[in-house]
């Protein structure tokens, strides 16, 4: 296991550039640097970007405690926080690349798409869940809701479904990809509910904790987010 | 190689035409992918030349014509036309080639041609596209006789005074301006007059979201998204979406096809 030391000096600095790394690469096609290039449609291209990476990482964060029971690494979940931000990140720049690029702020025409769209209304709805997990990711807010806190992060369960069918329904006739992401989140859930069905014993919540006083939380519940107190 | 083209203003925009490279790089052609980009990147193996094209159907004069043979009764024309596509971006782009009602009077439909069928041709080992099954093989599209015959209808051999690159339908595509982008079928090898309305690929891929006719139309919006406004390829990143006109702009050309019709049901 590797120290706090390293997670917090080496590991969230190369996950945080990582996770910016679309981001660069967004704006360094916009100033067209080192050849690179938005394409004909620069306002889809961006849109696009930002919606992939907005459902990837949705979909990581999802994995981040399966993986850590696969394979036995408890510091994984110590990466979600900042993963689970990223993804609110760029599925609020896709919302806003929609609001102020593509619509350009056109209000009668945004707000019958949200109303009138059911993709539109999908994806508006994901976005507007993710924003209470947003603002309660702090470490004051996971103190202050206790045991409130896990319940109600494990809507980012619905958002992830609503995230791919989103997906799912812009797509006009190859449906290969969407099915991918549904196939995954399906798998990350199914185990969950197998983890969580009655009668089974209780292996990963007694799971023992080098440092109890650090994880003040409820720290070997599934879902710790807390590592950095 | 050049086309000698003559530019039919009757039929021409004023506005300044999309760029070569927005045009030849930004396409749906799905016989060679599903992204923009690689209609252009996968169709370099294709082969337009020699091309034939058989005709049959409710026509006197039907048989296998070499592509030449076709083209070559005709003067070559450049005609300025919108492209709208269904996805709710447009260009402008200068297309070469002869209106579709003198290519079509030379096969002598007879009066039970109501319809004008046509297919795209079948080659998976040219096509990568072909060997998903992203939609039904080979494409095929369709005309009522009278729109086919109306001066606007096109078959496009070239653009920018050039020969159709493969990724824009070489050797020979239709254009329908008034229509969504995706009535302008590509690399057609048959042409069938029929009695019949024919079927449609995008209508039977998804027959809620996509009609026989697919006249533009911003009042009928699409399942998915609205078709009011549209995106201007090459408007760069603030260009906003501008109104979508009734038929792309030829409303006064083409509306008296429809007169009568319910286009909120025949969309």
């Amino acid at each position: 296991m590797p120290s706090p030391t390293v997670i917090r000096r080496v590991f969230k600095p190369a996950l945080f550039v990582l996770c910016a790394v679309p981001l660069l690469s967004v704006v360094w096609a916009a100033f067209e640097i080192g050849g690179a290039s938005l394409g004909t449609n620069p306002v889809e291209k961006i849109q696009d970007t930002f919606g992939q990476w907005g459902l990837r990482l949705l979909v990581i964060t999802l994995a981040v405690t399966p993986l850590r029971d696969w394979f036995g690494l408890p510091w994984l979940v110590q990466l979600r926080r900042m993963l689970g931000l990223f993804a609110f990140f760029y599925v609020v720049m896709h919302f806003l690349t929609w609001l102020l690029l593509d619509q350009g702020l056109y209000w009668s025409g945004i707000l019958e798409d949200i109303a009138k769209r059911p993709f539109i209304t999908i994806g508006f709805t994901a976005l507007l869940l993710l924003v209470p997990l947003a603002v309660t990711s702090t470490n004051k807010m996971m103190r202050r809701l206790g045991k409130r806190w896990k319940s109600l992060h494990r809507s980012i369960y619905v958002i992830c479904l609503l995230a791919v069918w989103h997906y799912y329904w812009q797509v006009k006739a190859d449906t290969t990809e969407p099915l991918i992401y549904l196939a995954i989140v399906l798998v990350l859930l199914g185990w969950r509910a197998w983890q969580a069905r009655p009668g089974r014993a209780r292996t990963v919540l007694s799971r023992p904790v080098s440092n109890p006083e650090k994880h003040n939380l409820a720290a070997n519940v599934t879902g710790n987010v807390s590592d950095n107190p | 190689t050049d086309l000698k083209a003559q530019r039919n203003a009757k039929y021409s925009l004023s506005d300044p035409p999309n760029s070569y490279e927005d045009i030849t790089t930004y396409n749906n052609f799905y016989e060679f992918g599903l992204d923009k980009g690689a209609p252009a990147a996968n169709s370099g193996r294709f082969k337009p030349a020699p091309w034939t094209v058989t005709v049959k159907g409710e026509a006197e004069n039907t048989g296998t014509f070499a592509f030449e043979d076709l083209i070559k009764p005709h003067p070559i024309e450049e005609r300025v036309y919108r492209l709208r596509c269904v996805e709710a971006w447009s260009m402008v782009i200068p297309w070469d080639g002869v209106p579709l009602a003198a290519a079509l009077k030379q096969f002598k439909p007879t009066s039970k041609a109501k319809y004008v069928a046509f297919k795209t041709v079948y080659r998976p080992d040219e096509m990568p596209g072909q060997r998903g099954r992203s939609l039904q093989w080979p494409y095929v599209e369709g005309l009522r006789i009278d729109e086919a015959m109306h001066p606007l209808s096109f078959l496009a051999i070239g653009l920018y005074g050039r020969t159709l690159p493969n990724q824009n339908g070489a050797p020979l595509r239709l254009v329908t301006p008034w229509k969504y982008g995706f009535k302008g079928i590509k690399s057609i090898v048959e042409i069938n007059f029929t009695q019949k309305q024919p079927p449609t690929t995008w209508n039977i891929s998804a027959p809620h979201e996509y009609g026989f006719y697919a006249n533009v139309n911003p009042k009928v919006d699409h399942p998915r998204w609205s078709q009011a406004r549209e995106r201007k390829i090459g408007s760069g990143l603030f260009g906003s979406r501008v109104p979508t006109l009734m038929f792309n702009g030829y409303e006064q050309e083409v509306a008296s096809l429809y007169r009568g019709m319910d286009l909120k049901k025949y969309y």
